[in-house]
């Protein structure tokens, strides 16, 4: 199969709805004129113009209000949000519109967005410019949130995204943008809601997703020549959340360690424990273990951001600890 | 109430000398420093992420020279060259975008959040915007407090797209408090030109939408920049409320160090580098004026080089803060 890398896989899925369907567009900084701070966006103004592929001031409030009010009245918008961390300018346009409308308006209308949030930890960018803050919105009803680890869940997701009548918060790990990997040729669509087993194992299971899940991919190789086989879900969507596809694994391997880049306390990892301990508790043999950063805004100097960083190592530790 | 274009200024020969030595010295500092940071973090020994303030040297002088240790103000993303004229340390700014443990904030912040409360720097900020509103509560502190200090906040041009732009300005206003709005029109928002993201001509005109003076200098004059800075912080200090300073320059360098700089040419840049250099402006007047030799020039500027050694030195062989350093400051 052929490989390209994770932007360019976003850049396919773009292109091929852009051109499916006419009512896409997309707006953000800095997206047209230099194709976007991580080259995700690099040709779309030259194939789709200049009104589908717009600059934007930098006014994150206008870019996600304006997006809500063009999908109640027949668009298909998608925002670039530059950095995930500036989600946090417009998060009333997010959670109290967006996420909202749809249901307090009796279902009138729906409000078919997607938001693209380029998150997670690169390059020493410091406290304002790292943060992996999905866990934030899974806690609002109205919202779907997406997070793949590799280019065809990049494409098939971002197209799913964009097809969805919800709104749909769309996470792309920026130290994943550079990464390659197989993606089918044609219609390629990821469902949203949908976890996948990406290895299987009989030991215990290790759900990740994003960048986490190519390390927790390589602590299950370090763990299989320890003797330890390790099942490995792509959670892919943390709203909603497959518990059918988590419980069925648990219910074969009796344990569950769940790896995230993102904060540990109040992670997605303490949902999808407390989903196991809800409806599952007896299927576990040992106590459930969470791998995620610290407790701490993310660290500029070099040292500590690497002590920040959840690794490969610690994820592998955490499950040798069970056994 | 529009904008005011500056037009009567004083002489420079008007200007005590020692005035304009710490000028000079300020700007020439300011260079020296975001040369070295560009060429250190060339070399890779910078982490993250940094904007240089190269040529526009003259707005962080000509507005911080008029304010003591006790005012305030805050900076932005490119905010080197504002915490430099604000007095702060060059050895431990130095090492704080080197990511050691004596920079000014133990390594936890970096180029992008160099801070020096200690000096009334409120600190930079990673976030376009975000030092709008605490500069407006860091002068509404003064004002309870009965002080006759000031709070300056510099912004960009595309930070005035911001809705926290406007929620300051009229608090500012309507509460009368001593903020001085200094915007850097450097004529682009990263890969944005001004006038494709932005409605107006001047950032000025929209100062009197909050009722507020509005006054736009040549940014790259240090002399313009120093004269209505300090009109206008004398009333804000009166007690008669903010105002809006809009100082016209350019950023010569790219957005960041590493920018691909595709949305303009090298010719535009080049032009501005020739013509309208803030520091070899400054060294024109001053020499055709006959109130600096050549050699006085070339003293001050040695001595602003041999600061930005001195730190370069101290941040390289600074230490990196320990593990055990990343729980620190979480909580007071
Ligand atoms: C809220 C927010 N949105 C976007 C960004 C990304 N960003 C950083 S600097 C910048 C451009 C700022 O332009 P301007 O305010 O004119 O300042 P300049 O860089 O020209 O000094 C952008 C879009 C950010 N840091 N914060
Ligand atoms: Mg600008």
């Amino acid at each position: 199969m052929r490989e390209i890398t994770f932007s360019q896989a976003t850049l396919e899925a773009m292109d091929e709805e852009m051109t499916r369907d006419e009512r896409v567009f997309v707006m953000g900084e800095d997206i047209a004129r230099q194709g976007g701070i991580f080259g995700q966006f690099k040709g779309l103004p030259d194939k789709f113009g200049k009104d589908r592929v717009r600059d934007t001031p930098i006014s994150e409030t206008a870019i996600v209000g304006a997006a809500i009010g063009a999908a109640l009245t027949g668009m298909r918008p998608v925002a670039d949000m530059h950095f995930a961390d500036f989600m946090g300018v417009c998060m009333d346009e997010i959670f109290n519109q967006m996420a909202k409308i749809h249901y307090m308006f009796g279902g009138q209308r729906p409000v078919p967005m997607v938001l693209r949030a380029p998150d997670g930890l690169i390059n020493q960018a410091a406290a304002q410019h790292s943060q992996s803050i999905e866990a934030w919105f899974m806690h609002i009803p109205g919202l779907k949130v997406v997070i793949p680890s590799n280019p065809a869940d990049a494409k098939g997701l971002l197209k799913s995204a964009i097809r969805d009548d919800n709104p749909v918060i769309y996470f792309e790990h920026k130290a994943l943008f550079n990464t390659r990997g197989p993606v089918p040729d044609g219609e390629v669509l990821t469902p949203i809601g949908k976890a996948k087993v990406v290895r299987e194992g009989s030991d215990v299971t290790l759900v990740s997703y994003s960048r986490c899940m190519g390390l927790s991919l390589e602590a299950a190789d370090v763990l299989a020549g320890e003797g330890i086989s390790v099942e490995c879900i792509d959670l892919r969507s943390i709203s909603p959340i497959d518990k059918e596809t988590l419980l069925a694994s648990v219910a074969k391997t009796t344990r569950l360690v769940v790896a995230h880049e993102a904060v540990k306390q109040g992670g997605v990892g303490a949902e999808l424990s407390a989903i196991v301990a809800e409806e599952g508790i007896d299927l576990l043999d040992a106590p459930i273990v969470r791998v995620g950063a610290p407790f701490t805004p993310v660290p500029f100097a070099r040292p500590l951001e690497q002590a920040y960083r959840v690794t490969s190592e610690k994820i592998a530790e955490a499950v040798r600890g069970l056994f | 109430m529009s904008a005011r274009k500056v037009k009567e200024k004083k002489g420079p020969d008007e200007y005590p000398k020692a005035l304009l030595a710490q000028f000079y010295k300020t700007m020439s500092t300011i260079r020296s420093f975001e040369k070295k940071v560009e060429e250190k973090f060339l070399a890779g020994e910078i982490p993250g992420f940094v904007h240089l303030y190269i040529g526009e040297e003259a707005v962080a002088t000509g507005v911080i020279s008029n304010l003591s240790r006790e005012d305030l103000i805050q900076s932005t993303h490119r905010g080197h060259g504002h915490t430099i004229a604000k007095g702060a340390d060059l050895k431990r700014m130095m090492a704080e975008i080197f990511g050691k443990k004596e920079g000014c904030c133990k390594g936890k912040g970096g180029s992008m959040h160099i801070a020096d409360l200690g000096v009334g720097m409120l600190g930079a900020n990673g976030v376009v915007g975000g030092g709008f509103n605490i500069a407006t509560g860091a002068a509404l502190a003064i004002k309870m407090q009965g002080k006759d200090n000031v709070s300056v906040v510099f912004f960009g041009d595309g930070a005035s797209n911001r809705g926290t732009f406007h929620e300051a300005a009229n608090m500012a206003a309507v509460w009368d408090l001593p903020v001085l709005f200094v915007c850097e029109n450097n004529q682009y928002a990263s890969t944005t030109p001004y006038r494709t993201t932005t409605s107006v001509d001047d950032i000025a005109d929209r100062a009197a939408g909050y009722g507020m003076p509005g006054v736009i200098v040549d940014g790259n004059d240090v002399f313009a920049v120093y004269e209505e800075a300090r009109k206008l912080i004398e009333r804000a200090r009166r007690g008669e409320g903010p105002a809006l300073l809009e100082c016209k320059t350019y950023r010569v360098k790219g957005h960041f160090v590493g920018d691909p700089e595709q949305y303009r040419t090298k010719e535009e840049v080049n032009k501005v580098c020739e013509s309208n250099d803030p520091i070899d402006r400054f060294e024109c007047t001053v020499l055709d004026g006959k109130l600096f030799s050549r050699e006085e020039l070339d003293g001050i500027k040695a001595s602003a080089v041999k600061e930005v050694e001195e730190a370069l030195e101290f941040a390289r062989n600074a230490a990196e803060p320990e593990v055990s350093q990343l729980f620190a400051d979480v909580y007071a």
